[in-house]
């Protein structure tokens, strides 16, 4: 009981301090903005010591709570990695609730809960447990989703996301059921012996359809992509960069450990579906992009295709496939919300600074951040020397080692259709000049700067110097059992 | 007696009025309570799997699922209200400003 | 100073950094200090690397930087690698890049602060970017420096970013370089897959060991890699963004439109000669396409009137003859004329950067004319490097470009793969593209700097020698132009004694292809002959055509003053027109068909149309995107549906 307790200690400590930001801003007339941001920044690194010390104290093979839960180093990764996001986007809001005069507290709170529930998902080896800590994830985005509450926008985001993303969980619920009712078990090491003694009957097979499905959409994939334009415009744009990151990401650990892990016996049967979802995402990610004139727009279909890439080093699975993820999870983190940085920067007043045309003339005006942007742009695009390019690199290589060189074929050439709108952004910073009355500016937001800057530092390091992270991630994808 | 089947009959036949009415109701109270239905039409499969299994998991698991279901209505319900407030609606059809 | 290695790609990096890291608020002075000093301490790096290399003997030196990618089965070192090769092309890539980073001083001095900054920076990457690609150990760390070097080109095409067509030639050149480095990367991905590395020496070990056992994948993975080079060496189809890349400041044409970056499809293509060597279908299409392009640009070249144009179709054309070259199996040979091209063609451009600069920007040669007074170092240094483009003796194009024709030749008479005829079709090719080439040279000599000057009178006054900084890098250029072939003396030349240094010193690593039977001296020197009595020829045609006194001026006076004289004048004057008629308009028409038709029907119209479609399927996709969440639950649940029924069926 007692390892237990300490295997599930970082989530304890995040949820008990998560409460206690709650209710701190609640009890704080006026709202304190540093103060709350502080601690929540503060809670998220104790939560990480906590992480490292709790990793320490336990076997990364042992498992937890009668098998329900684990601390392996896959977990540990996505924990870690789920921290660091959260930790940005606290910094990332910190300006931009003050500047929009919204309260803290509850917010900060939410994104805490988000990201206790996707570490829950990264430790879960039991389907009911995974099914919890996505539900605390989902729960938690949809009132981020909405937290701009005067905006019509927004809104208009946590509606819609409330309503697919409900959808999709009772879809992917009823998938439980099904493969519950087929194997007698959740437990995903049971299931895998269960799967391969046996043959599936149809109802399995349907389950995992469902399973497939409520999966993908968690990751944005075509053709359960749908809500994501919609719901990344309108959120908050902090908040946008959080979903387009952190909840992805958990959803990859789940995606993960369940179909490589427990479903691996049915391999044959889903590494098509997820395949062709695979490529229908890059292609239709990436076309949709191409006419967007909202940049959060753009970037939300941008963050569709990068799924797709990272669906291909699933469906490649072995040791370097989900070795390939994990480095382009971590890539892609940094990446993402260094660029929905730019655009926070961007936003003077309510919704503005968001079409490509705001960025005419931006790298004479403000040229350190308009470099951090092209870099940003460069790596979504995969070019040397960014971490984008490494990322895919690693992937496609894995994916052409497992024989899916039709599937990297479609992706070098979306990569290559991609780079027509990341750098129409380039260009209109660097080769434009800003015209109308009133050319849009960078507003004073020396954390977000702040955030823009290290996420610029680190796209390039890992750009140049890949093979550490390479290492790291490698290390942690080591128990490729995953159960 | 009530067999397995005679349950997933039900609970698919509630789950396919669940997902339908979702893709064709306007109405978001109606909508929520189309989530409802999937949901619960999940627990039904999970509570009749239990009793043919033997095994409590399922049980265990359906009253963790209830209590999602409520924290999720409650959301929702948080949702409309501020629909109601901004736009003197629940119609899903008037909350469409973005698109493409 | 061998281990001293990573240096050579390190100083321009530092320099482009210390320049980046100043946010490009430095002075002129301390800008000039960082940027021309790094490169000239490359040069001095490079020198000293040099002469040291100069005793081994052509070994193959690797330095590993660092582990760079190392995860499961795939690992990539960051690794350099001096060799013969390298060691060619990192000669004169340093040196030509050093005297135009001088050149530059004087030829960007009245940009603002900023701009000559971010010029410098901008060029010290592409130093980096290049010395990358030369001296990269393996496919991968080659790519970094090719994907470098072309957004350094991109950046710098649209360098003056306020104009419209500028920024238009830049994405031009983005897009159309990106077809071909998607060949590329697939090739480096079937490489891969095929040896398990992508380290050059690995290849050629593996496919030296087994042959047979590669047999099938040579083929495919030398066309990709070749597409890659189609793309950066702008050959047919897709040599199209080069003459608009002319937008860019003309040291950047000089130094990375004609000497360097556009010769890396080259250097590629003789780099993996142990894979080309293999595969006569791929040095077929690589010949081919090489000696289709040099007559192709040839004759746009021949229409039109910027001079800068001008160079830029010839550029693809002389680039035409280094594939040629390499496709005839002559990889040591593609490279002599990558080296003695990137003098004369560097010299070239900035003799035309200082004559825009002396006509205050002026482009058009049709108002130009009669220079060679006001400015003489310009024009007698331009006057050498053009005959060494076209190949007169001993300037050092005609040891470059006798030796292709010679080689494409013997290819051709010794039956070479069995492609002999096509060998001996693509001889007379390159053949009538050096008397075009020598034609359309001699039509800009005349046309800028003979005759009269056609501008206004404030231009002419202000016509005016460039500055020293401008004058001394068109000297060494032209004396490099001059005098770098004779590292290359061709054997028959000295009736069989063997002293073509440049070749021997290649052949460890890029040995020349030879064919059974070597065609005798005697023909050879046939050979020699009638390329230099084409050469002559097409200046001769150009004096008839372009030097003015008597084509324009005197048949007006005489018409006035003596009718009688005047007939014979007017029919000599119908000479010209029977000329006109008979070469230079049906060669016009075809210029403008291939400019015209095939350019920008064709081509643009294909990347117009592609882009249209996609639009459309954009469009479409958009139009799914309604807005409505109901019918986004209804996309949910038609995939739900259609994966459960994959599943079960």
């Amino acid at each position: 009981m007692r390892a237990d307790l300490i295997a599930l200690l970082p989530e304890l400590m995040l949820a008990t301090l998560a409460m206690a930001v709650l209710l701190a801003g609640l009890a704080s007339g006026k709202a304190r903005h540093g103060l709350l941001g502080a601690g929540a920044v503060l809670a998220l690194a104790a939560t990480g010591v906590t992480l490292w010390l709790a990793a320490g104290a336990t076997d990364p093979g042992a498992h937890f709570f009668s098998g329900m839960f684990v601390l392996d180093h896959f977990a540990i990764f996505f924990k870690a990695l789920f921290l660091l996001t959260a930790a940005l986007v606290v910094l990332l809001s910190h300006d931009y609730l003050k500047r929009n005069d919204y309260r803290p507290g509850e917010y900060l709170a939410l994104v805490m809960f988000a990201t206790v529930g996707m570490m829950t998902m990264a430790s879960g080896v039991n389907l009911a447990v995974i099914y919890v800590g996505l539900e605390l994830m989902a729960l938690s985005t949809y009132i981020l989703a909405g937290y701009f509450r005067r905006e019509v926008k927004s809104h208009e985001a946590a509606a819609k996301y409330f309503v697919l993303g409900a959808m999709s969980s009772g879809i992917l619920l009823y998938g439980l059921s099904l493969i519950y009712g087929a194997t007698g078990t959740l437990d995903l090491a049971t299931l895998a012996r269960v799967l391969a003694s046996a043959k599936p009957g149809p109802s399995a097979l349907v389950g995992v359809a469902l399973l497939a499905c409520g999966f993908l959409f968690k990751v944005a994939a075509v053709p359960f992509h749908v809500w994501t334009p919609d719901v990344y415009e309108g959120a908050p744009t902090p908040i946008t960069a959080f979903m387009s990151v952190g909840p992805k990401a958990a959803a990859f650990a789940m995606f993960l450990r369940v179909f490589i892990g427990g479903l691996a016996p049915l391999a044959a049967s889903w590494i098509w579906l997820v395949g062709v979802a695979a490529a229908l995402t890059m292609i239709w990610g990436n076309v949709a992009a191409l006419t967007q004139d909202n940049v959060k727009r753009m970037l939300a279909y941008s963050s569709i295709a990068h799924a797709g890439y990272a669906l291909v080093g699933l469906v490649a699975g072995g040791p370097a496939g989900v070795n390939s993820v994990l480095f382009y999870m971590l890539v892609y983190t940094v990446t993402n919300i260094g660029a929905f940085g730019f655009v926070i920067l961007l936003e003077s007043r309510g919704y503005a600074g968001e079409t490509v045309a705001d960025y005419a003339g931006l790298a004479r005006r403000h040229p350190a951040a308009a470099f951090g942007m092209l870099l940003f742009m460069l790596s979504l695009g995969g070019i040397p020397p960014t971490a984008g390019f490494m990322g895919k690199l690693y992937l496609f290589a894995a994916a052409v080692n497992a024989g899916y060189v039709w599937l990297v074929v479609v992706a070098v050439l979306m990569s290559a259709v991609s780079l027509y709108y990341y750098l129409r952004i380039v260009l209109q910073m660097y080769l434009r000049e800003g015209d109308g009355a009133e050319p849009a500016t960078l507003v004073a937001a020396p954390w977000t700067e702040r955030v823009i800057w290290a996420c610029g530092v680190a796209v390039l390091v890992i750009g140049l110097l890949p093979a550490p992270f390479l290492a790291a991630a490698r290390a942690m994808a080591g128990a490729v059992g995953l159960l | 007696m009530i067999s397995t089947a005679h349950v997933l009959v039900l609970s698919l036949a509630l789950f396919t009025l669940g997902v339908v009415g979702m893709a064709v109701r306007r109405n978001f109270i109606t909508v929520l309570m189309c989530v409802e239905l999937i949901l619960n039409a999940a627990n039904l499969n999970f509570i009749a799997f239990s009793r043919q299994l033997g095994d409590l998991t399922g049980q265990v698991f359906a009253v963790f699922v209830i209590t999602i279901a409520a924290a999720e209505a409650a959301i929702g319900l948080g949702i409309i209200v501020a629909l109601v407030r901004l736009k003197q609606t629940v119609n899903l059809d008037q909350v469409n400003v973005m698109e493409g | 100073m061998l281990d001293l290695l990573w240096l050579v790609p390190a100083l321009p990096l530092a320099g482009a950094l210390a320049l980046l890291a100043g946010a490009l608020r430095f002075g002129k002075r301390t800008t000039t200090a960082i940027g021309v000093g790094s490169a000239g301490l490359t040069l001095a790096a490079v020198a000293a690397i040099l002469v040291q290399y100069a005793g081994m003997h052509g070994e193959t030196v690797a330095r590993h930087v660092f582990n760079w990618i190392s995860a499961g089965d795939v690992t990539v070192d960051f690794a350099l690698r001096l060799d013969p090769l390298s060691a060619v092309m990192l000669s004169f890539v340093t040196l030509v890049g050093f005297v135009i980073h001088v050149y530059s001083i004087g030829y960007m001095h009245t940009e603002g602060d900023r701009a000559y900054a971010r010029f410098f920076a901008y060029l010290n990457l592409f130093m980096f970017a290049m010395l990358t690609l030369v001296l990269g150990a393996n496919l991968v760390v080659m790519f970094i420096g090719w994907e470098g070097v072309g957004l350094c080109s991109y950046l710098l095409i649209g360098f003056y970013f306020d104009k419209e067509y500028c920024a238009a030639a830049g994405i031009k050149a983005f897009v159309v370089n990106r077809i071909g480095d998607f060949g590329f990367l697939l090739a480096i991905f079937w490489a891969f897959k095929v040896f398990g590395t992508v380290d050059f020496a690995g290849m050629a070990t593996a496919l030296a060991a087994d042959p047979g056992r590669y047999a099938a994948a040579v083929t495919p993975i030398a066309l990709l890699l070749f597409v890659g080079a189609i793309g950066k060496s702008a050959q047919l189809p897709l040599y199209v963004w080069l003459p608009d890349a002319m937008a860019g400041p003309t040291p950047v044409s000089a130094l990375i439109h004609a000497a360097t970056m556009v010769t890396a499809g080259v250097y590629m293509v003789v780099r993996c000669n142990f894979i080309y060597r293999l595969s006569p279908t791929a040095m077929l299409v690589v010949a081919a396409v090489g000696g289709v392009t040099a007559i192709f640009a040839a004759t746009i070249g021949l229409a039109q009137n910027d001079i800068k144009k001008v160079l830029a179709y010839s550029t693809v054309s002389q680039l035409g003859y280094m594939f040629l070259a390499a496709g005839a199996g002559a990889f040591a040979g593609g490279i002599f004329h990558v080296f003695t091209h990137a003098f004369f063609k560097a010299c070239l451009f900035l003799g035309a950067g200082s004559v825009i600069h002396a006509c205050s920007g002026e482009q058009d040669m049709r108002r130009m004319g009669g220079l060679a007074k006001k400015i003489p170092v310009t024009y007698w240094t331009f006057m050498v490097a053009t005959l060494a483009l076209c190949g007169i003796p001993p300037f050092a194009g005609f040891f470059s470009k006798d030796e292709i024709l010679g080689r494409v030749f013997a290819a051709g008479a010794g039956n070479l793969n069995g492609f002999g005829a096509s060998y001996l079709v693509l001889w007379a090719l390159g053949l009538a593209a050096a008397f075009l080439t020598a034609f359309y040279m001699f039509r800009a000599v005349y046309m800028t700097f003979h005759g009269e000057f056609r501008g206004t009178p404030e231009q002419w006054h202000h016509v005016h020698e460039s500055p020293g900084t401008m004058t001394w890098p068109l000297k060494i250029l032209a004396a490099g132009s001059a005098l770098v072939g004779l590292l290359g003396v061709g054997t028959a030349i000295t009736f069989g004694t063997d002293l073509n240094w440049f070749e021997s010193f290649l052949h460890r690593v890029a040995p020349t292809v030879e064919v059974e039977h070597a065609p005798a001296l005697a023909t050879e020197w046939v050979l020699i002959l009638l390329s230099v009595a084409v050469a002559l020829a097409g200046i001769l045609l150009a004096r008839r055509f372009y030097s003015g006194a008597e084509a324009f001026a005197a048949p007006q006076r005489m018409a006035e003053r003596a009718p009688a004289v005047y007939a014979a004048v007017a029919n000599k004057y119908y000479v010209d027109e029977a000329y006109d008629r008979a070469v230079v308009r049906p060669l016009g028409k075809l210029a403008r068909f291939s400019w015209k038709g095939i350019d920008t029907i064709a081509i643009d119209g294909t990347l117009n149309a592609s882009a249209f479609f996609t639009e459309i399927a954009g469009d479409l996709l958009r139009f799914l995107q309604t807005g409505n969440v109901r019918n986004y639950a209804l996309f949910v649940l038609c995939g739900a549906l259609a994966a459960a029924a994959w599943l079960l069926l």
